[in-house]
């Protein structure tokens, strides 16, 4: 028997080219699809953490869908899937979103922030996470990642924001273990102001 | 590729233009679905109680985008969202009431995508519709809330027909109350539709909120200075100070003659399927002074004509009080 053409090699080359042919009818109903005016294109390039990341999306993927199941981006919550819980939540340009509520399609050319994305190159927490840290803010921590991308977002907007400010910025995420207070220390702590 | 996520398939189409977004709608009709911030969209989708083929995204549309100032009054472009009219400093000098509306929508995120023309066009707030049943408003011949058994807390007081839902959005009746005009586009052309005539009842549309067709566009809201820097009043009454939705609200102007009142509206939200006009009360209001003598004095017109159902009886005290509030010196 050919040992080039042992089961495990057989195997393989069947995955190789099925996978060739899916990605190949991908292409050719993407271009078929070129025919209306607007209609997105499948391979796409997304600004994710300051990385361009070259990522094959769905038309009806959610942000969350892709940070975590196509790109590994798991510090990204998925909770209600519905925006209303706000562990999902991330930065676009800046601006505090449910990735469980935003299409992967409307985020291209825009600057996508995740929860990975805060830490210093060198290992250092964001000042945001520290205070976190520093004031026990997370209970079980579930929510966390959310409740850290919507302070931050506050804070470039409003670095020295008042205890009732930050109640507000806070207030689209839900936090099961009620540690609302802590977090509010935390932020305050981040800002300087405790 | 298979989706493990729970958004079913649908096409995604994101022009850049008006036109083409317009032909999209002609050529998609009721299977097309309009997104704006989306952040009513996905609900159902996910929860595949409707099936549009195509969504039709209109943030990539520049034209529809924006605050301007016209010669009377301003210009809202349909996906604008509900951040940057909180945040525009010509809405808070002359339209501050718009703003406070804006600012009790739901929560800081979803304020941040969600639109305004997406706020006047959501579907009607019924769990039982929401769920997908197949009830009056789904097309079926039968109303859940408005049953025995139906749980109807939140639902309607007035002008039910049928359905007993009630309007969800908090800017409708702000806008309402400004006499806005919304602009809507088809491939035939435009129209301007007054606000009032905007919001539909099931009465007249049982299946639509709005007077949209299928094949038009809501494309801005203009609304005119008469009403710009009157004295404004909002209130919204929630469980929950965050997301949650109206159980009522009002949304009051007043133009004042010295003291007195000279010309008012008051509109209540969270009532009827529709924003809801408080016409006795507006009437009752000429000439008053802002006292709590005078709101106790007309406080009960706001009620007249309620038709409870089973569990919202609260509606009515709840209504009469936020006119008494309103009414405060």
């Amino acid at each position: 028997m050919n040992p080039n053409l042992s089961r495990r090699h057989f195997i393989k080359a069947v995955i190789a080219s099925s996978v060739a042919a899916a990605s190949h009818t991908g292409i050719r109903s993407a271009g078929a699809q070129e025919r209306h005016r607007g209609a997105v294109e499948r391979l796409i390039s997304l600004n994710i953490n300051g990385r361009t990341r070259r990522v094959d999306v769905l038309p009806q993927e959610t942000l969350a869908y892709t940070l975590r199941y196509k790109l590994g981006l798991t510090g990204t919550k998925i909770g209600c899937n519905r925006g209303e819980c706000g562990a999902c939540t991330v930065l676009i340009d800046d601006i505090p979103n449910y990735s469980c509520s935003t299409l992967t399609h409307s985020v291209r050319a825009r600057g996508v922030l995740t929860i990975e994305g805060l830490q210093a190159a060198d290992g250092t927490l964001h000042p945001v996470q520290q205070a976190f840290i520093d004031e026990l803010a997370p209970q079980c921590g579930f929510c966390t990642p959310g409740q850290v991308m919507s302070a931050v977002a506050l804070l470039k907007e409003n670095p020295k924001p008042s205890r009732e400010e930050v109640r507000q910025a806070l207030s689209g995420n839900l936090c099961r273990c009620g540690a609302y207070d802590h977090y509010l220390n935390g932020v305050m702590r981040a800002s300087g102001q405790s | 590729m298979p989706s493990y996520d729970v958004m079913p398939d649908v096409q995604l189409f994101q022009p850049a233009e008006v036109d083409d977004a317009l032909n999209l709608v002609d050529q998609y009709g009721k299977d097309g679905w309009i997104l704006g911030g989306g952040q009513d969209t996905y609900g159902w989708l996910k929860d595949r109680a409707k099936h549009p083929t195509a969504l039709i995204d209109l943030n990539g549309i520049e034209a529809l985008h924006g605050i301007r100032e016209t010669v009377d009054g301003i210009e809202i472009g349909a996906t604008t969202t509900l951040r940057e009219i909180i945040a525009s400093p010509l809405i808070n000098r002359d339209f501050e009431l718009l703003v406070r509306a804006a600012s009790r929508v739901a929560s800081p995120q979803i304020r941040n995508v969600g639109t305004l023309g997406g706020n006047v066009s959501q579907d009607a707030r019924c769990w039982y519709y929401r769920r997908g049943l197949a009830c009056y408003r789904a097309g079926g011949n039968i109303c859940y809330a408005d049953s025995p058994q139906g749980m109807n807390r939140e639902h309607a007081l007035f002008d039910a027909s049928r359905c007993v839902a009630i309007s969800p959005s908090d800017t409708a009746t702000a806008l309402v109350a400004l006499e806005a005009t919304m602009i809507a586009r088809s491939v035939n052309g435009s129209r301007n539709i007054a606000a009032e005539d905007f919001f539909v009842g099931p009465a007249t549309h049982i299946t639509n909120m709005t007077s949209l067709e299928s094949d038009e566009i809501l494309t801005a809201v203009q609304i005119p200075s008469r009403w710009a820097g009157s004295r404004f009043y909002f209130e919204k009454v929630a469980d929950r100070d965050v997301w949650d939705f109206a159980l009522v609200s009002i949304a009051v102007v007043m133009k004042m003659d010295g003291d007195t009142i000279a010309k008012s509206r008051f509109v209540c939200g969270g009532v009827a399927c529709t924003p809801y006009r408080l016409l006795d009360v507006e009437k009752a209001a000429r000439g008053k002074t802002l006292s709590d003598e005078s709101g106790d004095a007309i406080a009960a017109l706001a009620s007249q004509g309620a038709k409870p159902l089973n569990y919202n009886h609260f509606k009515i005290p709840l209504m009469e009080n936020l006119v008494r509030r309103a009414m405060r010196g």
